[in-house]
């Protein structure tokens, strides 16, 4: 038999039907459905009459537009009006199509890539879609993951399944001892910076390498989460002990006798050893330092010790005027060293970073100090009501308010700025999200794109540091 | 869907590589629970200089003269000329709403994002990919010739300029199909319901816990 890749596995594992084209009809074993993505693939059932093919197949929750402040009024405390209706609509929708939902009043409500796997709803092996495209973050099981549109949250609701056009293998193998101070965050700018926003378009993209092992799950889940901005719906990880031991247990996670029938089928979720990438990168993560963005994409990203890159240097001219585009928007000279770049704001969360060994870095940092007279607010987002729980249980939220830090309920919050948590024009951002585009945080709003450290650390000095330095220092 | 067969339209260029689906439809106008109504707020933060908010009357907003669409040689333009890696970012089916909302049928560029260039097809939008050079070369042509049009042939598979010159481009024989007759996937899939079972019975057998209700 021939050798596979991961995603050739997963995709084989999950093909119901191929066209003469290639296009293939693919089964889905879980979608996530979030109140932004969903109320028009609803209405659409509704119009033609369609029933969801497996309802429970779904997991539902409101995230997007949830607010981050007082939630005791529930859904009726949301003052936006038009808000309040989306998440009203989601309500409705799961009770008449019988979609099991985590409501805003449940505990284990938050951001949907963050909940799914803490309640071990993805599983490794997995196909699982959402109308969202950081949908890639749970790659990180060993689980096709992707975003899709709602015309086919629509498709998957009524069939089950997906029509998809298998994509190329790419891997990315990131190899060496992780230095200190760098996290999955920064080798993950790092690799957007090298492959481009559009370099991973048309690939599945498998992270692999000892770094990459020697992440944490939820380390891998920002790797795979960003895997979008390199242009590739999928990322993914093969499963090791770290992986059956991080689902172990979890409610929504395999029991009895299933657990061991599933633990020995999920053994053989990685590439063979011969197996043929279409293209192959290699890392040394020895390379790579604490990453900022300084521009409009994620793939304009420089090290903490470098400087805003000139676009008089650049030869191509699309690329130049990109750059000069970028720098008028975001406000800054070229030639600028990044530690000389003030904050006005720090936002600590989205899908990307929320989770507890995030907020348990950055509550290293603030821990004793305090954030900077400069900066405006400094917010901390939990992924999820569980993640918050955990988080408050260890005494993180004292030391975020001891220092200065708002402590939130949890959603997506100002990583995309759909509730009240937005910036103002021209205010600049150090955040823990995943993209740094024009207006994403709030219109005319300058989003520089950091690892949870790093955002603690310009909190409490006003401009982007190095974190490294910073801990020394304080030692 | 509406289908697609031919067009022929006026062009408007968005000289900008990596335009992003934040950039098509922001996040405000999100909210609606509609599919419609999303082609006044396309390009909001470009096209408008105050800051747009759902509900708003279009009528009293400030329009930034500078900004392409707002010029009025491509008044009632329905043929977008972009740069590489359009529509990358969110998966937001908004953006393609907001674009054929607006009247845009056909969107030419050297590349698209992957879930952008999916989510056009579902809405009777072709993506047309054409070599950096011929784009550039359109680029140059738009600039010149005021009114300048373009005519795509679905079927053939071409753009064919004012002057005669035609280039063609690829797609999927699936989609194409499916945009020719503005074929409703639902349905087609639905046709192959038995198959969908089948698999589903010994995808159950086989991986019992992926069926744990």
């Amino acid at each position: 038999m021939a050798a596979k890749t991961l995603y050739d596995k997963l995709w084989d594992a999950h093909l119901v039907h191929q066209n003469e084209d290639g296009s293939s009809l693919i089964y889905i074993d879980r979608q996530l459905v979030h109140e932004v993505t969903s109320p028009q693939a609803f209405e659409g059932l509704r119009l033609a009459g369609r029933k969801p093919w497996r309802a429970t197949a779904n997991l539902a929750m409101p995230d997007h537009n949830v607010p981050t402040t007082d939630r005791a009024a529930g859904v009726a405390g949301i003052t936006d009006p038009v808000s309040r209706l989306q998440v009203e609509t989601l309500d409705k929708n799961c009770v008449d199509f019988a979609i099991p939902e985590f409501t805003m009043a449940d505990i284990r409500q938050g951001i949907v890539h963050v909940v799914s796997p803490e309640q071990g709803a993805t599983l490794p092996g997995m196909t699982l879609v959402c109308g969202d495209s950081h949908t890639s973050t749970h790659g990180a099981l060993a689980a096709l993951a992707h975003g899709v549109g709602t015309s086919e949250v629509e498709h998957v609701l009524a069939t089950q399944c997906l029509i998809q056009k298998k994509s190329k293998n790419m891997r990315i193998r990131v190899e060496g001892k992780i230095p200190i101070g760098v996290t999955a965050k920064d080798i993950v700018l790092a690799i957007i910076g090298k492959l481009g926003t559009a370099g991973g378009t048309g690939y599945a993209i498998e992270f692999s390498g000892s770094a990459i092992r020697e992440l944490s799950i939820e380390g891998r889940m920002t790797v795979c989460n960003m895997t979008i901005e390199a242009g590739a719906r999928a990322g993914m990880i093969a499963v090791d002990d770290k992986t059956i031991d991080y689902v172990k247990g979890r409610p929504f996670a395999p029991k009895g006798e299933d657990w061991g029938k599933a633990v020995a089928a999920w053994a053989d979720l990685h590439s063979d050893e011969d197996a043929v990438f279409d293209c192959e990168i290699v890392l040394d993560v020895t390379d790579i330092e604490p990453q900022v963005t300084w521009g409009t994409s994620p793939e304009m990203v420089a090290p903490i010790s470098g400087c805003v890159p000139d676009p008089q240097r650049e030869p191509d001219s699309v690329k130049r005027s990109g750059m000069q585009r970028a720098l008028e928007y975001i406000g800054l000279k070229a030639n600028t060293a990044i530690t000389d770049i003030s904050i006005d704001k720090v936002f600590i969360g989205s899908c990307t970073n929320s989770r507890i060994e995030d907020l348990r870095a950055a509550a290293a940092v603030a821990k004793g100090r305090k954030v900077a007279d400069s900066v405006s607010l400094a917010m901390v987002v939990p992924g999820s009501g569980l993640v918050k729980k955990q988080a408050e249980a260890e005494g993180l939220d004292k030391i975020f308010a001891e220092a200065g830090f708002e402590w939130r309920q949890p959603g997506c919050s100002m990583c995309l700025a759909m509730n009240a948590d937005r910036l103002e024009p021209g205010e600049r951002c150090a955040s823990t999200s995943n993209r740094n585009f024009e207006g994403r945080q709030g219109q005319g709003g300058r989003t520089h794109l950091v690892s949870p450290q790093m955002a603690a650390a310009a909190a409490v000095a006003g401009h982007f540091v190095d974190v490294r330095d910073f801990t020394l220092e304080s030692r | 869907m509406q289908a697609f067969t031919q067009h022929n339209g006026l062009c408007v260029p968005l000289d900008r590589p990596n335009v992003d689906t934040d950039a098509i439809i922001p996040k405000q106008f999100l909210k609606s629970i509609k599919r419609s109504g999303f082609g006044a707020n396309l390009f909001d933060e470009w096209r408008y200089l105050d800051r747009g908010e759902p509900g708003q009357e279009v009528s009293t907003r400030k329009i930034n003269p500078d900004f392409v669409l707002n010029q009025p040689r491509y008044a009632g333009a329905s043929i977008l000329l972009t740069r590489d890696n359009f529509g990358c970012g969110s998966s937001r089916e908004h953006a393609p709403w907001a674009l054929e909302d607006y009247g845009f049928r056909t969107i030419i560029a050297p590349s698209f994002a992957d879930i952008f260039y999916n989510n056009c097809f579902k809405n009777g939008i072709l993506p047309i990919v054409l070599d950096s050079d011929i784009v550039d070369q359109l680029f140059k042509q738009v600039a010149a010739n005021e009114g300048y049009a373009l005519t795509i042939d679905l079927v053939a598979q071409t753009v064919t300029d004012p002057a005669g010159q035609q280039f063609s481009f690829t797609l999927d024989a699936f989609r194409k199909h499916c945009l020719l007759h503005g074929l409703d996937d639902i349905d087609l899939t639905l046709q192959h319901v038995d198959a969908i079972k089948s698999f589903e019975q010994k995808h159950r057998a086989a991986s019992p816990w992926l069926f744990a209700d």
